[in-house]
């Protein structure tokens, strides 16, 4: 295994790291109003309020490593990308400014539309994730300058769109997940009773877009098939040689997808909050999985010539940059999982309201 | 009519880092005073302190999250708008911004949740620790920012490699090199020590605010005496960082140092102005100066020869007027804040300070001093560079990003107008709420509302 392929996996763990927990507070957000009374949406705001910002801190470094190991497929996607990211980083800023802001005045009006704007920020925050996947997947108009070539329209294709609306919902399955294990008495009640809806339409449209990507991108298989479909784009003796390894990885996340599924509504309902948090993590990290297996090694896929997609070998710094950046992870991810871990259980158990909360 | 990208993602860039740079100075000076006043409540264990440390956590927490909200806008432009610079220097640049992330953004909001909420939680002692940590968090923030700007600006340890298709791009060769590049130290300390009189200055104001409205009278006194200790130490120790920093902008970017003196004939017994105005058609400099004050401060001697900018070809010239003007505003400003923060102890010394009520109007108007000043020493170094993205290396108008054309960067420079004039708007009304509502009362404050044991659940009992 080469640092190309190190990297590859490590920016993969900040974007799990970052679909898992900014995943449940931006789920929180999108059920915000859901919550009926003041007093309950302050009990969903104070749910995340230690923890979101650190949370974010995972796009951000993400963002970091990527562009420090990958800083081709960082340019290409960021200038490509252009409005959909500026939006992106509009509904972020709304939507922290709401929560930090939301509880300092009485006034209904004052309340209500910061309501509206933390709803509305985590919501387009959620949709603009998937289209970005979806892009990724569908490939997008690379020349052979490794400059984005289409327009904004070309980014909002109806697949891309699916997959805006499939993570919208998979976070709000997260967040509802979350307040779960955050709530007590006749607002958990509710919370469970949101879940069941969220929950059959993610599982609907999982296998709708499971079939319609087997549809348009059969080469998103490759991995899976244990060499039998050619992988898209250029070739790699390192990948090529060990198909056989990939392939049982793929198969083994695939399982545990299907596992973790299974297991949420059973967490839920048999009163194991945290075990179904567990597993609605677990299946978050293996769709991020399944879509970063689906396109490895390349990162970004060209629509106009396969070839002229940018992987982890065309895309990457050099070797001397990934080896000190990954001394540098070596020695920094160890505290931030150490103190991360002290900062949740330090507001482990149920949420209630004090003098010092939002 | 055809939008200049070039133009546009500039005018974008500055006015997003200008509006995010009014804040984290905010978090890195008021963490600094923020140890200090929890410090002094666990060491001597007087409710003042610890009334004087819940309320300035408030008003941290206001900046905080519009500095955190503004700050990821930053990452994302490097990528959005320069993605040609992204591309060029992405081997070296971005490895300080993942640092960042790694060492302190985890750091800083981890402990932040317990600095924010954690005062039922916890124990003094690590509350304080966390108070800590956030601070040194936001210093190591700056630190890696800083380390990335400078190599910008005294770029080393890298080479230029060109592939089979004519593209070039830089990569490192030595990254600990590339960290420590000349210029690297020398700015952290100076944004540090501006950071630490801009943070101090806000707890100055507030608190001279209540002691002219004689509200809270002692928690202002208290607060007051000791941000005035650490402004008086600050503004004094800015002298030497930025004698320092110009030391270093003289030997590695003589055309910077050039133009934030308006010396245009490279000569010895070169002048130090005090105020004056560049006229860049005639290529001569008026103002009130002090002979050979230039060479006598980089050399110890008049003789001294200083680079003029008649050895910088005309189109490699920075706007020098405007590097000029902030310059000397910022000097100024240090220097007013030195002479401020004596007399204010001297009176203190004199136990008249907190009787002049003009010294107190002062302060109260005196916040957005620093806060000029910061943006001011930001504007110089960066308008100072130009027209180079990196110094002698690759021009701004090469780093832009090709993908982009000017309707969208023009609609996002009106968006980004639109919401930050609002999120300001709202910053200075929340901020003014709180310092109206003033310091809680600890002794109203309702009991401490800890979850209770009904409600706390066992994490590793339930899986």
């Amino acid at each position: 295994m080469d640092y190309n392929v190190v990297w590859y996996m490590l920016v993969g763990c900040l974007l799990i790291g970052y679909a898992i927990l900014d995943g449940f507070d931006l789920g929180v957000g999108i059920l915000h109003l859901f919550a009926k009374n003041d007093h309950d949406r302050r009990i969903f705001m104070n749910s995340i309020g230690p923890v979101w910002d650190g949370n974010e801190v995972w796009l951000i470094t993400a963002g970091g490593a990527l562009f420090a190991a990958f800083p081709e497929i960082y340019a290409t996607a960021f200038s490509g990308f252009y409005l959909p990211f500026m939006f992106l980083l509009f509904a972020l800023i709304f939507r922290a400014v709401s929560l930090e802001f939301r509880s300092k005045e009485k006034s209904k009006r004052w309340r209500g539309n910061w309501d509206r704007a933390f709803f509305a920020g985590s919501l387009l925050a959620s949709f603009l994730f998937g289209v970005t996947i979806g892009n990724a997947v569908m490939g997008i108009n690379i020349g052979s300058d490794k400059e984005y070539q289409g327009t904004l329209l070309n980014l909002l294709n109806p697949y891309a769109l699916l997959c805006g609306v499939f993570n919208t919902v998979m976070f709000a399955l997260q967040g509802a997940v979350y307040l779960n294990i955050k709530t007590h008495g006749p607002l958990q009640q509710q919370v469970q009773r949101l879940f069941k809806p969220i929950y059959i339409t993610f599982i609907t449209l999982l296998l709708l877009l499971t079939g319609v990507t087997l549809w348009l991108k059969p080469e998103m298989v490759a991995n899976f098939s244990f060499g039998k479909v050619a992988p898209i784009g250029a070739t790699h003796d390192l990948i090529m040689e060990n198909q056989t390894l990939i392939s049982v990885l793929a198969w083994f996340v695939v399982l545990l997808n299907v596992l973790s599924i299974a297991n949420i509504p059973r967490g839920i309902f048999r009163n194991k909050p945290y075990q179904a948090f567990v597993s609605s993590s677990c299946t978050i990290a293996a769709l991020v999985g399944l879509f970063a297996l689906g396109i490895f090694p390349n990162i970004l896929v060209s629509s106009q010539d396969p070839a002229m997609s940018l992987d982890i070998y065309n895309g990457a710094s050099t070797l001397t940059t990934l080896k000190t950046m990954f001394s540098i992870a070596i020695w920094g991810m160890p505290f931030v999982i150490v103190y991360t871990s002290l900062i949740y259980w330090t507001y482990r158990g149920k949420t209630v309201l004090n003098e010092h909360s939002y | 009519m055809s939008l200049d990208v070039e133009l546009l993602s500039r005018l974008q860039f500055a006015f997003t880092i200008m509006f995010h740079y009014i804040f984290p100075p905010f978090s890195i000076g008021m963490g600094l005073l923020l140890v200090i006043y929890e410090t002094m409540f666990v060491v001597t264990k007087k409710p003042i302190y610890e009334k004087i440390t819940r309320f300035w956590i408030k008003i941290f927490a206001a900046n905080f999250s519009v500095g955190v909200a503004t700050g990821i806008v930053m990452e994302f432009e490097f990528g959005t708008n320069w993605a040609t610079y992204s591309r060029f220097v992405g081997d070296i640049f971005g490895s300080p911004l993942a640092a960042e992330g790694i060492f302190a953004f985890f750091l800083e909001s981890g402990f932040l949740a317990i600095l924010l909420f954690g005062w039922n939680r916890v124990s003094k002692g690590m509350h304080l620790f966390s108070t800590l940590m956030v601070f040194v968090g936001s210093m190591m923030s700056a630190f890696w920012i800083v380390v990335a700007n400078s190599w910008q600006q005294t770029p080393v340890a890298y080479r230029i490699v060109t592939d089979d298709s004519g593209y070039s791009r830089a990569v490192i060769t030595d990254f600990w090199a590339m960290v420590f590049n000349p210029s690297s130290m020398a700015r952290f300390e100076h944004v540090l020590v501006g950071a630490f009189i801009q943070g101090a200055f806000l707890i100055l104001s507030v608190s001279a605010y209540y002691l002219l409205k004689k509200k809270y009278v002692e928690f202002g006194k208290t607060s007051f005496k000791i941000a005035l200790g650490v402004a008086t130490v600050a503004s004094l120790l800015q002298l030497v960082t930025g004698d320092i920093s110009a030391q270093v902008v003289r030997k590695f970017q003589p055309a910077k140092m050039a133009a934030m003196e308006g010396l245009y004939e490279t000569r010895s017994n070169a002048p130090l102005y005090i105020m004056g105005w560049v006229d860049e058609e005639a290529e001569e400099t008026k103002g009130i100066y002090i002979p050979g004050g230039l060479s006598f401060l980089s050399f110890g001697t008049t003789e001294g020869v200083i680079k003029g900018l008649d050895q910088v070809p005309k189109e490699d010239r920075p706007p020098v007027n405007a590097v000029f003007q902030s310059y000397h505003i910022m000097v100024a400003l240090g220097m007013f804040f030195i002479g401020l923060n004596l007399f204010a102890l001297f009176l203190m010394w004199r136990k008249k300070l907190f009787e002049k009520r003009w010294m107190m109007k002062i302060y109260v108007g005196a916040v957005i001093l620093p806060v000029i000043a910061n943006q001011l020493g930001w504007l110089t170094a960066e308008r100072g560079r130009q027209p180079w993205l990196v110094q002698g290396l690759l021009r701004t108008s090469e780093g832009i990003s090709k993908s982009v054309t000017g309707p969208e960067v023009l609609t996002s420079i009106i968006l980004f107008f639109i919401v930050y004039v609002g999120l300001f708007l709202v910053w200075v009304y929340v901020l003014d709420k709180e310092i109206k509502h003033g310091p809680v009362h600890l002794e109203d404050a309702p009991a401490a509302g800890y979850s209770k044991e009904e409600h706390m659940v066992d994490p590793f009992k339930d899986l």
